[in-house]
């Protein structure tokens, strides 16, 4: 099953967050830089309105001329800060006193300096007219100063200034999108973990999910909760629906042979002995194969809430061996237990319902008048039930895919079976973190299979 | 009052120039030119105001360095140099000691900008708006025949020597000399500056009106004549022309003035009439590395002093910047005159 990826949230967030901070660096850096153009400009104006006023103040009457002594401070002030050109004019309306004849500036009235930026020879240039009435012969003479400097200096520090706030808006745009990509991974952690929670679950685990996260997944963990339950709800209901089909089977099958049994005892007929006798089998085989439902069906269930209590491997043996002794004898095959001590933690009945599927396979595949051999033992912290047989073995294929539900190996003709019997063993023994070894006997030729524990 | 040379007395000043505004060709006087073939066919025009057995060292220098460029000297006094370059005449590089003018040449576009690596190793109180360049940093000096001051302790302020002359009346009347601040651009410069700075300077002006003062238009002039015992003084001699006179004259000496002393940059600028830019840049580079003592040899003029040698001066260069053109406004001038001319023209 794939899914086809879209884009990551991951990736998303982060390229519409660093889209946001870029917006917000280009509007930054341009309002730095038309504050810095606005105050470089209002610098430059300032000094100017300082320059020609301080020119003014020098204006007086002598002997009905007018005079005036341009001060040496007016403009070396204005080169104090940048090596723009400077142009001046003074004159009393029309008629220059002294300076630039063809500088003209902008209108101005008596007492406020005004401003303008006009083109002057081959540039542009920052002007200031001050204006100032003096009083020559008894007459009023407005006399305009004039100057005006090149904005050279002024661009040059407002470029500066917008060249400093470029900088600082790619750093801020870098630093911001370095967080937002750690601020978004972060946020998305939760989400991470609990993916990676729910893919390291066993197959059969569906507890709902319990972690704590933040509130915007709980809709997602309840979702997944919800799915779960229903899950594990249609999961059991088809287990018990198969268990209670076995075991609906088994009771009219008990009734069958036992009929069956009286009519063999009761026919004399040969030929009909015989049919009866293919009835019981086959009803036996029947029986059989809804016992191993029944069984797996425990297993299952037994499985998800494991027990842990102390048990005693050779006994459990002991126990196993004698309830199947009898069927061997049908086949006159005899058991042979050999023993030394071995203690496993886990739950009895499981390892019970594991060794008699195993050792009802042996008997079921060995020939008439043979001996299965069972042995118990401890070692490397393992404990192995090993069940040997003398009959056909598992052949040449590799003997792994035997424990797959329904699966059959290939020495089976003429034998009855339902494949289940290896699939229970081998999930009762994972239940407990243990295996199963399917095997050669190396002594009498047949099969050896081992089931393994952790020992206690 | 007196005028050595008439010849070269400058009738229409720079700062009127400067107020027509006019960009007509003009006629102009030159005071000195040589010509100095190269291999290739690129003549560079230069206009300056340094004389020629001053500069011609550093002239040979050049060619041998970069013996495909022809270059045709002019000499012209300063207000010439600028005249002519505001009159449009053809030049690729011009030199001047003129500060003012020549700043205010740069400022009303006559010059074009032009960067190296040499002008931008400058200290920055040697340029402006890289148009104009200063190579060279060359201080008043008073040049004295030490002769005529024998028996007299040498003065070491500018107060001393007022005191001194006035007590001297009889051994100093008509034997002191200075600029004629209405022919010399560079004496007026020096004058205003020193104006600027001290009042000493209208005393010492007095001083030297009383005493009948002789009125020059030239370095060399004031120099020759203290040489030869015509004058016991020179108020505000160019000191790179006197230290070359020092050798060749016994009983000429610089007076050491511990008060201050102005300093002038000599400058250089490109012309926008240049037609061999590339010429006259190289050029320029060469005389800014001989400026900065990295030439290859003895520099012709005294050199801008580094930086930290500059701190140590009291008074620094006299600033390259827009206030320059203060005492070059027309109506400054005028009174500056006026005030000059009533202090030392006393008939």
């Amino acid at each position: 099953m794939s899914v086809q990826p879209g884009w990551p949230i991951a990736r998303k967030l982060t390229l519409f967050l660093a889209a946001i901070v870029a917006l917000l660096a280009l509007v930054s850096w341009g309002m730095v830089t038309s504050f810095a153009r606005e105050a470089a400009g209002r610098t430059q104006d300032n000094i100017l309105a300082a320059s020609a006023t301080s020119i003014a103040e020098t204006l007086r009457s002598e002997g009905g001329q007018v005079r005036l002594e341009l001060p040496y401070a007016a403009f070396s002030m204005l080169g104090a800060i940048s090596e723009d050109r400077v142009f001046y004019r003074v004159a009393a309306g029309d008629d220059v006193l002294t300076g630039y004849a063809d500088l003209d500036g902008p209108n101005v009235t008596p007492g406020e300096p005004s401003f303008a930026t006009l083109p002057y020879r081959d540039m542009n240039v920052r002007a200031v007219s001050v204006m100032r009435v003096i009083l020559a012969d008894g007459e009023a003479v407005p006399i305009t100063v004039t100057l005006a400097q090149t904005r050279g200096g002024v661009q040059g520090i407002a470029a500066g200034l917008s060249r400093q706030a470029a900088y600082l808006s790619v750093a801020v745009f870098l630093l911001a999108v370095g967080m937002s990509a750690f601020a978004v991974r972060a946020s998305l952690r939760p989400l991470n973990t609990m993916a990676q929670h729910v893919s390291t679950r066993g197959p059969s685990d569906l507890r709902p999910l319990r972690r704590r996260g933040p509130p915007e997944l709980m809709p997602l963990v309840r979702a997944l909760n919800r799915l779960m339950d229903r899950l594990e709800g249609s999961i059991k209901r088809s287990e018990d629906f198969i268990a209670e089909a076995a075991h609906r089977v088994r009771t009219p099958l008990a009734i069958v042979r036992t009929q069956a049994e009286i009519a063999l005892h009761s026919v004399e007929e040969e030929a009909q002995k015989q049919t009866l006798r293919r009835v019981i089998r086959a009803v036996d085989d029947s029986s059989r194969s809804a016992s191993q439902l029944l069984d797996h069906a425990m297993v299952s269930f037994r499985a998800d809430d494991l027990a842990r209590e102390r048990v005693n491997l050779p006994a459990l043996a002991e126990g196993v061996a004698d309830a199947l002794r009898p069927t061997a004898e049908m086949k006159d095959i005899d058991i042979a237990l050999a023993m030394s001590p071995a203690e496993v933690e886990g739950d009895a009945i499981l390892i019970q319902n594991a060794l008699r599927n195993v050792l009802d396979n042996a008997i079921k595949y060995s020939p008439a008048e043979t001996i299965v051999r069972i042995s118990v033992g401890n070692g490397g912290g393992e404990a192995r039930i090993a069940v040997s047989d003398e009959g056909p073995g598992f052949g040449e294929e590799p003997a792994a895919h035997l424990t797959e539900r329904f699966k059959r190996g290939d020495k089976v003709e003429g034998v009855v079976g339902s494949g289940l019997g290896l699939t229970i063993a081998e999930e009762a023994l994972s239940a407990h973190g243990g295996r199963l070894e399917l095997g050669r006997n190396l002594e009498g030729g047949g099969a050896c299979v081992s089931l393994i524990l952790p020992a206690a | 009052m007196r005028v050595l040379d008439p010849a070269r007395r400058v009738i229409a000043t720079a700062a009127l120039m400067m107020i027509a505004g006019l960009a007509c060709a003009q006629e102009f006087e030159i005071e000195d030119r040589r010509t100095y073939p190269g291999t290739g066919s690129a003549t560079l025009r230069v206009i300056s105001t340094a004389d020629l057995d001053v500069i011609e060292p550093f002239l040979l220098r050049f060619q041998a360095a970069n013996p495909e460029v022809g270059v045709d000297y002019v000499v012209a006094s300063s207000s010439e140099l600028n005249r002519a370059i505001r009159g449009g005449a053809e030049f690729d590089l011009a030199l001047s000691s003129a500060m003012d003018l020549q700043f205010t040449l740069a400022n009303d576009g006559f010059a074009q900008s032009y960067r190296s690596g040499v002008t931008d190793a400058l200290p920055d109180w040697a340029r402006w708006r890289d148009q104009l360049f200063a190579f060279t940093a060359e201080p008043a000096v008073i040049v004295i025949n030490e002769a005529r001051f024998s028996g007299l302790p040498l003065p070491r302020t500018r107060a001393e020597l007022v005191t001194m002359l006035r007590d001297n009346p009889d051994r100093f009347a008509g034997g002191v000399g200075t600029y004629d601040l209405r022919v010399s651009g560079l004496g007026y410069l020096f004058a205003t500056q020193e104006a600027r700075s001290s009042d000493a300077y209208w005393r010492l002006t007095e001083v030297m009106g009383r005493l009948n003062a002789r009125l020059y238009c030239c370095s060399s002039q004031m120099i020759d004549d203290v040489a030869s015992g015509d004058l016991a003084l020179a108020y505000n001699v160019l000191g790179s022309y006197a230290e070359q006179r020092l050798d060749q004259d016994a009983g000429l000496a610089i007076l050491p003035l511990e008060d201050f002393a102005n300093v002038m940059l000599r400058t250089a600028l490109i012309p926008v009439t240049a037609v061999e830019v590339g010429a006259a840049a190289t050029m320029l580079d060469a005389l800014l590395r001989e400026g900065m003592g990295q030439g290859t040899a003895e520099p012709v003029l005294p050199p801008l002093q580094t930086r930290g040698e500059a701190d140590q001066l009291p008074f620094g260069p006299i600033r390259l910047g827009p206030a320059l053109m203060v005492y070059l406004d027309r109506l400054n001038r005028e009174s500056f005159l006026e005030a000059w001319n009533a202090a030392m023209v006393q008939q």
